[in-house]
């Protein structure tokens, strides 16, 4: 692969966090509401006063355990929580509530493929899904010169789900495309907005790589790869770790299960565009895990985990898959409508239906609606113009009773004026050609054009755009296709 | 001994607990006898009994989903020994957590 040219397999798992869609914390009634004052949303049970009791949201619960479902994991029917034990400023109890032996999913998948082709759909195994409490956060206060840092307790007892695959993702595409996936799945669920920018989402990854040397298969020590702040970042830092190691490989020949060899944690340093080790402490982690007497377990029965199952609706592989199919869509169409949420899907399928031309219905969406949402910042939902307003429009582009580009002018009026297509179409002056207005108008060129019409005779069909320029400045309202076949055809008659 | 002086020393760190030789001899003591019945616990015979997670034979316990008032900030930080206008300032950590 590079100078001495051995063969190598990535071996990559990710961790991710996503924060659960609820109004309170997971053991209290705080508010979750982002962006609040510092240490304006706790209580004495998220702060960890002595002598209080997490009772557990129930609706936290409901949401692990749809996400669980979704990501095909086997469901525990006893579930329960543990005291992860550690000490950090941020976490006011001494330890994190989570879940160690008995998660509430485990051994699911998620499928991935890629619309551009550069891997083939697959299944990445899911370890485990498990429900946890947030740590609130530390700021460390280098401005001021003092050696303190800032603790705010808002985000502490957050409820968090921790999805964590199987080191089945082989290269940096597939761990983007795998993100997005679980991005796109949690969000049709309504389980997570996963905005990393408001750290709803957070990944870490570990990774190494699987060397063929002459002497056998030789794996190199596991690194995990922390402070990655976009699904852009999490693509480059395994890129870059990859390499790393590779020529770390030939450097020193430090392999997995040698003596002193461990696992390490790095930093992806976004600006540097490189990972970094973390200094860590001399002791291993020993998180002394036990069960936690003050919170009861939650025992599942078949019937909710069948009633859950029932209520999931359809999640996007399938609704991408059933475009393609029942609607004839290409791949890259499917992927670019179901990625902008199912509101824009059933807006589509409306104007699909109605128009009776999904592919034209599709190229609108994507281009011109889309655009519009894109620039106002607003959601399909809020799109000025329904969707049996754009199907009529689209019928009458099919119909030919509108070029696509006056088609466009009567779209973006009827958004301007919130009005129909027929007050638009009135507004802008666009009148029906009819056909004999149209062979006048073309009889009337070719008459007044005998030397355009000379170079088209001589082979120079180019030529024929003179013609069709002249057609739109006497009328605006032709069609421009039409006037080029109806000159066409009166220059090759008249040739005759 | 059940336990060694080094286990009970690493215990110590890991729990933040500060202790001089002489209350690690105690605590080697001590925890020894703990585990020494526990062992003893071990000999009763557990076959065809179900793990227990939970001493109280209770589950699902939950509270709806409702934001409700939190402490306000004052009251919030008002036991900490160090704070500023928002918020509690600790020494700063270094390292993985």
């Amino acid at each position: 692969m590079s100078d001495t040219g051995l063969a190598y397999e990535i071996w990559i798992g990710l961790e991710v966090h996503v924060q659960l869609l609820t109004e309170s914390k997971l053991f209290c009634g705080c508010s979750t509401r982002f962006g609040a004052p510092p240490n304006t949303q706790t209580c004495p049970v998220c702060i960890g006063m002595p002598g209080v009791l997490p009772v557990m949201n129930r609706r936290a619960v409901e949401l692990a355990l749809r996400a669980a479902l979704a990501l095909n994991c086997q469901i525990a029917r006893l579930t329960k929580w543990d005291r992860k034990q550690y000490y950090y400023p941020d976490l006011p109890k001494g330890y994190q509530i989570s879940q160690y032996d008995l998660p509430i999913g485990l051994d699911g998948h998620l499928e991935i493929e890629d619309p551009k082709g550069r891997f083939p759909r697959k299944q990445i195994r899911i370890q485990r899904v498990h429900l946890e409490e947030d740590a609130g956060k530390s700021m460390h206060d280098e401005k001021a010169g003092l050696a303190d840092s800032r603790i705010d307790l808002n985000r502490a007892g957050t409820p968090l789900l921790e999805i964590v695959s199987r080191p089945d993702i082989r290269s940096p595409e597939e761990a983007k495309a795998y993100l997005e996936e679980l991005k796109l799945l949690m969000w049709y669920l309504g389980v997570s907005d996963c905005n990393m920018q408001e750290g709803s989402l957070r990944v870490d990854a570990n990774v190494n790589i699987q060397i063929s040397t002459p002497d056998g298969p030789v794996a190199t020590p596991i690194v995990e790869v922390k402070n990655m702040n976009s699904f852009r970042a999490v693509e480059r830092a395994m890129a870059y770790e990859v390499q790393r190691q590779y020529e770390e490989y030939l450097r020193t020949g430090r392999k997995k299960g040698d003596p002193g060899v461990h696992k390490t944690t790095w930093l992806w340093d976004d600006g540097a565009e490189i990972t970094r080790p973390m200094r860590s402490k001399e002791e291993s982690s020993d998180y002394r895990y036990f069960p936690d007497p003050d919170l009861a377990p939650v025992v599942f029965t078949e019937e909710e985990i069948e009633s859950a199952r029932q209520a999931l609706g359809e999640l996007p592989a399938s609704l991408r898959r059933r475009l393609q199919t029942d609607w004839g869509l290409p791949a890259y169409d499917a992927e670019v409508l179901v990625g902008q949420g199912q509101p824009f899907v059933d807006y589509f399928l409306q104007t699909a239906q109605s128009c009776g031309d999904p592919k034209l219905a599709s190229n609108w969406m994507q281009q011109d609606v889309l655009r519009l949402l894109n620039e106002r910042g607003i959601t399909i939902q809020q799109y000025p113009v329904s969707a049996e307003e754009l199907a009529r429009l689209l019928s009458k582009v099919r119909q030919g009773g509108l070029t696509t580009s006056r088609a466009r002018e009567v779209l973006a009026r009827m958004v301007a004026d919130g009005c129909s297509m027929e007050a638009a179409i009135q507004a802008l002056g666009i009148t029906e050609v009819d056909e004999s207005e149209l062979l006048a108008l073309c009889e009337q060129l070719v008459r007044e054009n005998p030397k355009t019409v000379a170079e088209v005779r001589q082979g120079k069909l180019k030529a024929i755009g003179a013609l069709v320029g002249q057609a739109k400045k006497k009328n605006p309202n032709v069609d421009p296709a039409r006037v080029q076949q109806s000159c066409l055809k009166l220059i090759q008659e008249s040739g005759q | 001994m059940a336990i060694s002086r080094e286990e009970v020393q690493k215990v110590a760190l890991l729990g933040r607990l500060l202790l001089d030789p002489q209350e690690v001899d105690i605590m080697t003591t001590q925890l020894g006898r703990v585990l020494d019945y526990m062992a003893l616990l071990r000999e009763v015979d557990t076959e065809g009994v179900q793990p227990m997670a939970h001493a109280v034979e209770m589950a699902n316990v939950f509270r709806e989903d409702r934001a409700e008032p939190s402490l306000s900030r004052e009251l919030a930080l008002a036991n900490a020994p160090h704070r500023d206008e928002e918020c509690y300032r600790v020494p700063a950590v270094l390292g993985e957590v």
